[in-house]
């Protein structure tokens, strides 16, 4: 092993050492409860107030509508519960698209136990929502939509703008789980029609546990946490301060960077997408090749399992993650990859890689050549590949 | 990362698979397990006039354990008699991997099918009957679900 090619930046991120640094005086001098009455409290609520600016101002919104949360799961739930009971006596129906990450998909579940309906919505082969299909689903007791604004596993970016339009036709609250697009793609509150959204730290070189939920001015909230008065009363529970102050440096310098990000991402993820589709056959890309997050490549391999490549990538310091049952613990594979038509079999042999800013051609490079080395060797011990060879069977191509 | 989930067999068995590979004219063959599921295994034998295993090979689609398991399963059986090899248990497989994670145990039967499935093909081919050989319930495309 040479080193770590860390991949799987979609899960979690290195922290910025300028968002460490930022963050350590929080733990020590300035370790003060915002909520206290003395000097000592000053700096925190300070600290925490410039930290709620910065993150209005990445997405367009107003400071005051920022609410500081444990992280994107918590955001999620805050917000559908809180419509969804909050509006109750409206309504009883929500729509959501069938890609959603887990923490909207399970607090879905859990509505449809507490006697809410749910509508989820198909996408397309590329894993796209069509807004037409949203404006169908639309009933007179609907009081939610909710639609992520890039997707988790294929990096495919939603029409947000499109859907928020049509839910403020309709007078429904729009809210987006934005936990992989925050930072990563230009958002608009204002002008996408955005009532609620979903953001997370660590996914932008911030620290874990800190995340936040966007409510425009005018919609009610219920609190989630009930406690004591922190968040205007909508959120109890004392501060966690360095981690707040932290995710308002990561969303000051993603501002700050955002677009020569992008643009360094964009070609690194189009250069390991056609290196791997033209050096390995029977792969194909899944998700879109242009509405797609710069960070993102996921691959359909035929022939094999996505863990086991996984486990010879990891053994060559190559990190990744894949939408297949057997890493999971489950038999079935990705939801995700289920929705956008790919068989089981394919979605088992997907893998994703996920860049960030720090990434360098060399190191996309070295990843591709290990992918070719772990696939061939996979495929050289897979009865499916071998069937393949003899019979030329279309059985088993994506 | 997989060090806390498999053990030193089982990664060992996975980075340096024993028997992979195909038998020309083989004794029997057996595959089993389901491509929707994401396992497949295939097994070859070459049985001697004394219904010795002369040699064995594996093909398998699936995950680390489902590659180790086959590894072990097909070095446990070589130079044995069918009536040995039938005793080898998806237990025993496991024991021998140093055990496997409680979701993964069933690489281990898939295992010990695809050895039974290879057998049975023998004694089709070859009109014997080995008793204790039931016919294998899994194919490949056999099931939808396990």
């Amino acid at each position: 092993m040479n080193g770590k090619i860390y991949l799987d930046n979609a899960a979690t991120t290195e922290v910025h050492p300028d968002v460490l640094e930022a963050m350590l005086p929080y733990f020590k001098a300035q370790y003060g409860n915002p909520s206290s009455i003395h000097g000592m409290a000053k700096y925190a609520r300070e600290a925490r107030e410039r930290a709620r600016a910065s993150v209005a101002e990445l997405i367009n919104a107003e400071p005051k509508e920022i609410y500081f949360t444990a992280g994107g799961t918590e955001s999620d739930n805050w917000a559908l519960k809180s419509v969804a009971f909050g509006n109750r006596s409206k309504g009883n129906h929500i729509i959501v698209s069938k890609i959603e990450h887990h923490a909207v998909m399970n607090t879905c579940e859990f509505l449809e136990k507490n006697g809410f309906e749910i509508t989820y919505i198909d996408v397309d082969e590329f894993g796209i929502v069509d807004p037409d299909d949203v404006r169908k689903a639309i009933r007179p007791e609907t009081t939610l939509i909710s639609v992520m604004y890039a997707n988790n596993e294929i990096g495919t970016i939603e029409p947000i703008s499109e859907i928020g339009k049509i839910a403020r036709e309709h007078g429904i609250l729009f809210h987006t789980d934005a936990v992989q697009a925050f930072g990563h793609v230009h958002i608009d509150v204002k002008r996408e029609n955005i009532d609620l959204l979903s953001a997370s730290a660590h996914k932008l070189y911030g620290p874990k546990g800190a995340g936040a939920l966007y409510v425009r001015e005018g919609v009610k909230l219920e609190p989630l946490m009930h406690g004591g008065a922190q968040e205007r009363g909508t959120r109890a529970g004392t501060e966690n301060v360095p981690g707040i102050v932290g995710m308002g440096k990561a969303a000051e310098i993603a501002k700050r960077d955002m677009d020569e990000r992008i643009a360094k991402e964009t070609e690194l993820r189009d250069h390991m997408i056609c290196r791997i589709l033209e050096e390995v056959p029977f792969t194909k890309l899944n998700g879109h090749s242009t509405r797609r997050l710069s960070g993102n490549v996921n691959i359909a391999f035929s022939f094999i399992e996505g863990e086991s490549a996984l486990m010879l990538l990891n053994h060559k310091g190559v990190f990744v993650s894949t939408g297949s049952a057997c890493a999971s613990g489950s038999l079935d594979p990705s939801h995700v990859l289920l929705a956008i038509g790919l068989k089981h079999e394919t979605a088992h042999g997907s893998i994703r890689f996920t860049l960030s800013y720090k990434t360098t051609r060399g190191e996309v490079d070295e990843a591709v050549d290990a992918v070719k080395e772990a696939v061939g060797r996979l495929r050289e011990m897979s009865p499916l590949y071998a069937d393949h060879l003899k019979i030329g069977t279309n059985k088993t191509e994506v | 990362m997989y060090d806390g989930v498999y053990s030193a067999e089982v990664m060992d068995h996975f980075t340096n698979p024993r028997n992979v590979g195909e038998i020309e004219g083989a004794s029997g063959v057996g595959t089993v397990g389901n491509a929707k599921c994401g396992d497949i295994m295939r097994i070859f034998l070459d049985i001697d006039e004394d219904h010795v295993i002369r040699d064995v090979k594996f093909k398998t689609f699936g995950c680390g354990a489902a590659v180790a398991s086959s590894s072990m399963a097909t070095e446990m059986v070589k130079g044995k008699t069918i009536e040995e090899a039938l005793q080898i248990t998806n237990k025993a497989v496991t024991k021998a991997l140093g055990g496997l994670p409680q979701v993964k145990l069933h690489c281990s039967l898939l295992a010990e099918q695809a050895i039974h499935a290879a057998l049975w093909d023998y004694a089709e081919k070859n009109g014997v009957v080995i008793e204790g050989l039931k016919k294998p319930k899994s194919d490949i495309g056999d099931h939808e679900d396990h």
